[in-house]
């Protein structure tokens, strides 16, 4: 089969669209996005008629992919880390449900936090929902065992989680692909109930759950993507997960590592691999790309083992992705000291494009703002979280999708009138028209900004599913007619922009503003393409 | 054959399809390559970086060592400097000298220049003139890739088929224009060394 330079994440795209995927569910996060992208751009993807849209967010785009599973087929759902916690609900009941066609989640991790509010670790997730994680050391683990979770999961008949993190996702590489497979025919799960968790039958299916665990761990034990490697100099033992392998080898490249290596690759811990490293070695490393979870298991709450190092004695830092240089370090090798920065080279941060209508729109919310003082802009997480830098500190909190709106209300309540809420347009259908509602039945005097650039503009210009539907969910939801209002955030409507702000602030009820002109990025994208159709058809 | 190379700039400036030539020109000859990029917030207007690593046995690790890069390539000059820790004490800069200025601390073009003259091993050029000769100002990150091209290990010949491969759909004349914009810079480079 042919060999392709692949990223990461376009790697588990191509091995799903391969594996006789019929469905693709997700929600843009980075380092997550590539993967649907992947797919939608995939010629073999389109002749086999796989389902790839963006879905509203991580929830529905996880029921979505369960449900595709209780139709008999393959079904791929697809999310950065915190999407998680949005899916958390159906991810974690799809494990007591079980699957009936191979149903893979993938959640891509992002430590150090490169494009993201928090840095934890997916593996608490599968843990905590009992069901089997695979974590890909390379891009081509990332391949296989992808093809590898579909079976898996039609095998035990539950959800399988893939988990990756940024340095794999964005990383790109020659991949081998191997032959495809056909999708799965539409074929009903056997037991009609198998869904239902009523009580009584969760009961039972929680149960059943319990009872695959051995049978899970001796899988784990048996896949071949645990084993340990041997080694002679028994003084230390190290357990590699994932990633943090390669940054093991990275200080080997003669190959001669001189301690025994455990390679973690799947979860639940093939527990007999593990006694075995423990008992045969004098100390133990414990290199994970994440939290430190299977440190956290071998030391103990008491901590009265042999010595077990790694983030949690300070051999590793507690927080932040590893490195080829931070293993060495924890293996006592020497890295040359490279040059300092030095002290002219500035920070230069993100920053809003220039021409960006969010800066418009921010700039006349500041001025509408100025006589009520500082401090009362609460925001969401998109391109537009940036105003909080300078130049604009327009915005003073982002902590979660859509949280912008509901903390308003609380904000209010507590009696800072006015509040405003400033949330983009795809964040706004994600998870902030529950809170809209909220905010209506409580007749909260909140101004609520919809910063309407037609797009999910800071993954790259997905499709965002608010697309010309803005004014009918807001009136939908109970938004009186008179308190939408539409602006055109450009410098010339600065003055009038400011006006209408104003207007709406003082109002004491729930008021819309939707400042609407398109994302600069995908303008230009669009502008290209239509010049390059003209050329074409010349 | 191991190169680690560390391609340097701000978002949107292209250094992603100098990536993209590397990798296509390493594929040309075989050679194993990983190429860790910066997607998602970081690429809006901020300093970005790619970790581009080749050689001929198989790579662990996606991200170079620290002090263990041998080329730091930049398409921005105080963007060139940023990942000095990076750099193997014999490593080269190969940088262009435009500044690009989105934040309002940006260093004085002198000293800027003064600290790159301190360097042991470096390559300079006005990439922006340089490509503006050739016909346009879009080909200046070829220039730069260019100039690089005597430190990579890999032929001419592939390089000049990456390009051609990359730029093929958007006709004979753009390919043209990257070609006379590459061959520029490496010539440039030859001269400096």
């Amino acid at each position: 089969m042919q060999k392709l330079l692949l990223l990461g994440d376009e790697a588990i795209a191509q091995a799903a669209i391969d594996g006789g995927m019929s469905g693709i569910y997700a929600y843009p996060g980075t380092p997550s996005t590539e993967i649907m992208e992947y797919v939608q751009a995939s010629k073999a993807a389109k002749e086999n008629n796989i389902r790839a849209l963006w879905s509203a967010n991580e929830k529905t785009a996880m029921e979505s992919a369960l449900g595709m599973s209780y139709a008999g087929k393959r079904a791929m759902v697809c999310m950065k880390h915190v999407g998680l916690n949005v899916a958390a609900d159906a991810f974690i009941n799809a494990a007591i449900t079980g699957a009936n066609g191979g149903l893979v989640v993938v959640a891509a991790d992002d430590p150090s936090m490169h494009s993201s509010q928090n840095e934890q670790d997916s593996r608490f997730y599968g843990k905590f929902s009992l069901i089997p994680i695979l974590e890909p050391s390379n891009q081509q683990e990332a391949y296989d065992m992808t093809r590898y979770a579909f079976e898996l999961s039609e095998r035990m008949r539950i959800p399988v989680l893939l988990r990756i993190t940024t340095r794999l996702a964005h990383s790109r590489t020659g991949v081998d692909c191997s032959e495809p497979v056909k999708q799965n025919d539409l074929k009903l799960p056997d037991n009609l109930r198998q869904f239902v968790l009523l009580p009584a039958i969760a009961r039972k299916q929680y149960r059943e759950l319990l009872g695959k665990q051995t049978q899970m761990e001796a899988i784990s034990a048996e896949s071949g993507y645990n084993r340990i490697i041997e080694r002679s100099d028994k003084s230390l033992g190290i357990i590699a997960c994932g990633l943090s392998y390669n940054y093991l080898l990275e200080n080997y490249t003669d190959g001669k590592i001189e301690n025994p290596v455990l390679k973690i690759g799947q979860y639940p811990l093939p527990l007999d691999l593990v006694n075995e490293l423990y008992e045969s070695c004098e100390e133990i490393l414990v290199l994970e790309e994440g939290y430190p979870i299977i440190e956290e298991l071998l030391r103990g709450l008491l901590n009265k083992s042999k010595p077990i190092k790694g983030r949690l004695d300070g051999t590793l830092p507690r927080d932040g992705e590893l490195n080829p240089v931070i293993v060495g370090n924890a293996l006592g090798k020497k890295y040359p000291q490279g040059q300092a920065v030095p002290e002219l080279v500035k920070n230069r941060p993100p920053k809003l494009c220039d021409g960006c209508a969010h800066t418009d729109a921010f700039l006349a919310l500041n001025e509408a703002l100025a006589s009520y003082g500082r401090g009362r802009v609460f925001s969401d997480i998109g391109c537009y979280t940036l105003s909080a830098l300078e130049p604009l500190e327009a915005i003073n909190s982002c902590v979660d999708m859509g949280a912008s709106i509901s903390m308003a209300i609380g904000a209010a309540d507590a009696g800072l009138v006015p509040a405003v809420a400033a949330i983009g347009d795809s964040t706004f259908t994600h998870s902030g028209m529950t809170g809209l509602l909220d905010a209506v039945n409580n007749n909260s005097p909140i101004t609520i900004i919809i910063l309407d650039n037609s797009t999910t503009g800071m993954t790259g210009g997905q499709t965002s599913s608010a697309f010309g539907k803005i004014e009918n969910i807001v009136r939908g939801l109970g938004v009186p007619e008179e308190h939408i209002k539409v602006l055109k955030p450009l410098r010339k409507y600065h003055n009038e922009n400011v006006a209408v702000i104003k207007e709406e602030i003082e109002y004491q009820g729930v008021s819309i503003i939707i400042p609407r002109r398109e994302c600069i990025q995908t303008l230009s994208r669009r502008m290209r393409q239509k010049a390059k159709a003209k050329t074409m058809n010349i | 054959m191991k190169k680690d190379i560390i391609l340097a700039g701000v978002g949107g400036q292209g250094i992603l399809s100098i990536a993209a030539c590397i990798g296509l020109a390493a594929l040309e000859e075989t050679l194993y390559l990983k190429q860790a990029e910066v997607h998602g917030m970081s690429q809006r207007g901020g300093a970005v970086q790619s970790n581009l690593r080749l050689s001929s046995d198989p790579i662990a690790s996606d991200l170079i060592p620290a002090g263990k890069a041998d080329l730091i390539v930049a398409v921005e000059p105080m963007e060139s400097l940023r990942y000095l820790p990076m750099l193997d004490p014999n490593g080269w800069i190969i940088t262009s000298i435009n500044p690009f200025v989105n934040i309002p601390d940006y260093p004085e073009m002198e000293h800027l220049m003064k600290e790159i003259w301190k360097l042991p091993r470096y390559i300079t050029l006005d990439a922006n003139s340089m490509a503006k000769d050739c016909g346009s100002i879009k080909a200046a990150n070829m220039v730069v890739l260019g100039a690089a091209t005597p430190f990579l290990g890999l032929e001419q010949n592939s390089i000049e088929t990456a390009v051609k491969n990359l730029f093929k759909n958007k006709g004979n004349e753009i390919v043209e224009l990257n070609l006379k914009a590459l061959r520029a810079g490496r010539n440039h480079a030859l001269k400096q060394i």
